[in-house]
């Protein structure tokens, strides 16, 4: 068993950013000498091949598939094969919402050695380790997969950085089996839209959680962001529960705090989720009244303490 | 007409915890156990749906653990419910997320739901891969992360909805059988009554053995997984500095942040 595959994920026709961290991902998990091959399956994959064409691509295969949209049973299909065919030791996808997908199916069908979420990956002799969290990411927890020939990574995004440069990798097809689609759409909708701020545009932003507790107390802190000259965000539970517009949600399946260079988070314990949107911000200060809430890891700056009174001191320094 | 929801009663780790001594997993004294914070969106989804529907539907929930998982059952037949089925044996503890996905398919071939509903993922361990990998072994078709649904009981197929990254929906039509994995805000979960809690606690729960439900031992726990754990350990974090003092001091070395790091222009 040899070689590793890493699969490209495209959306609308555009190349998913964590396809390139895939290839430095397998960059670090490879037997030295072990040939990487970059697999583009989309109805027409050859309009991504440049893009892939990077340095630590030795293959490009191209895989037609019936439709660009999302379909886990022509993803399954397809990639069942191709791994069945030249079985390789070693496939990564990103974790993302589309192989939350099939990922899991594809591991299960072809007995492979299988984990998600995975943010390192190592080798000890022949045995292949990943890493990935555990207990809401508190603890980090190092699987392996005996026995088995072929394993299966789901890799985190943002952990492994995009390769880069330019490269000429050889160009095949693989011509994938025909499946029929039990999941099929082509409507996309815009939720974050609608509202009056572009939030991934925001270079700074106070930001409330689950900490503010209820509806009539986010009134306060909208006042306060603007006091302060912020725009206000708000993690996953605070939009769920309607208090604010899912444009303000900042995380992985919200906005990315893309251009904020001060995030100010208040009362937000830090779900991956939410930190995979704001975890790069230059500057984070977090105000929480549990010491050992998980956004303390990813901030430059903690304050232990009741958010309530916080934003009532930092509204009177403002004020005052 | 039927729809079987998968639930997972999830642990948090306690203030301060300990590894065990094999260094594969937390001594279990020091965890916190609750219903999984996605399967009670799943559940009211599924609830909801019998409430809609104009023919009998029966929600029956599954849950792999030990005994005291029948306190997350317990929950979910108090929020309606209407048959809890724990299914357990030790080996089961060396399960990974593929090891308890098969004990669900079991079940579920013995159930015959036209819709399998489970958590988009769980708050412990995130594998996100279980419910999908149940689909695989049904071979039912399935999606992932669905944050809207519409589904007749009894029609060919169902309405959903993907969340994707970015703020982007994806609508989409499946077949049924299916296996939705469900996303938070789908729904506003119901509280339960305190009379319905009195009536979940007299309501028998079904306790099975993966040979109940003649699963092979090659398929169940350890030689069912797809994984194994190696180590859990502590992992060295970058910690914030912290800014200690009265809230007023803290307020003020906060406020001297935000206008270094905006200009002073507030």
């Amino acid at each position: 068993m040899s070689g590793i595959l890493v699969i490209a994920e495209q959306r609308r026709g555009e190349l998913r950013p964590a396809t390139l961290e895939m290839v430095s991902a397998a960059q670090a998990a490879r037997r030295p000498g072990e040939p990487v091959a970059l697999v583009l399956l989309a109805d027409d994959p050859q309009r991504f091949v440049e893009a892939v064409s990077v340095p630590g691509v030795d293959e490009i295969v191209t895989v037609q598939l019936a439709s660009r949209d999302f379909d886990p049973d022509a993803l399954e299909a397809a990639l069942g094969a191709l791994i069945e065919a030249r079985r390789p030791s070693l496939v990564l996808v990103p974790h993302s919402i589309d192989s939350f997908g099939y990922a899991a199916a594809l591991a299960v069908k072809g007995g492979y050695g299988f984990a998600t979420d995975v943010f390192r990956i190592a080798r000890e002799g022949d045995a292949l380790l990943a890493t990935r969290g555990g207990y809401g990411q508190k603890v980090n927890v190092e699987v392996d997969f005996p026995a088995k020939e072929v394993v299966l990574l789901a890799v985190r995004a943002s952990v492994f950085k995009p390769a880069e440069g330019r490269a000429t990798p050889a160009v095949s097809a693989f011509a994938a089996p025909a499946a029929r689609a039990r999941l099929s759409g082509r409507e996309y909708i815009e939720v974050a839209a609608g509202d009056d701020i572009d939030m991934s545009g925001a270079e700074f932003i106070l930001s409330i959680g689950r900490g503010v507790g209820e509806q009539a107390n986010v009134e306060q802190f909208r006042e306060l962001a603007d006091i302060v000259g912020a725009a206000l965000g708000c993690s996953r539970p605070v939009a769920d529960a309607g208090w604010l517009p899912k444009s303000r949600q900042i995380g992985q399946s919200g906005k990315t705090a893309s251009a904020c260079k001060l995030y100010v988070a208040l009362g937000i314990s830090g779900a991956i989720q939410h930190l995979a949107g704001m975890k790069h911000v230059a500057t984070i200060v977090a105000v929480n009244a549990d010491e050992r809430a998980s956004i303390f890891s990813v901030a430059n700056y903690g304050v232990v303490a009741d958010i309530f009174e916080f934003a009532a001191a930092l509204r009177a320094q403002f004020r005052g | 007409m039927k729809v079987l929801v998968a639930v997972k009663q999830v642990a948090a780790l306690d203030e301060d915890f300990e590894i065990r001594a094999d260094g594969k997993d937390v001594d279990p004294d020091f965890l916190v156990r609750d219903l999984n914070e996605w399967d009670d969106f799943s559940l009211e989804e599924a609830v909801k749906t019998k409430e809609n529907a104009g023919t009998p539907v029966e929600v029956v929930v599954v849950c792999v653990g030990p005994e005291e998982a029948d306190e997350a059952l317990r929950k979910c037949l108090a929020k309606g419910a209407d048959r809890a089925i724990r299914v357990w044996d030790e080996e089961l503890a060396g399960a990974d997320s593929i090891g308890i996905a098969r004990v669900i398919a079991a079940v579920a071939r013995r159930e015959k739901p036209q819709l399998l509903l489970a958590g988009a993922q769980a708050s412990d361990h995130a594998f996100a891969a279980t419910g999908i990998a149940v689909a695989a072994l049904l071979e039912w078709a399935h999606a992932a992360v669905v944050t809207m649904l519409e589904y007749t009981p009894g029609a060919g197929g169902a309405l959903l909805r993907r969340e994707l990254e970015g703020g982007l929906l994806h609508e989409m039509q499946i077949e049924t059988p299916a296996v939705l994995t469900i996303q938070l805000g789908i729904n506003t979960p119901r509280y339960a009554s305190l009379r319905s809690i009195k009536q979940a606690a007299a309501k028998p729960i079904e306790v099975l053995t993966p040979a109940d439900l003649e699963m092979p031992p090659s398929e169940v726990g350890a030689a069912g997984s797809l994984s194994r754990v190696r180590r859990m350990y502590v992992p060295e974090k970058g910690r914030a500095q912290m800014i200690g003092g009265s809230v007023e001091e803290q307020a003020a070395r906060v406020a001297q942040l935000i206008r270094e790091r905006t200009g002073g222009a507030a």
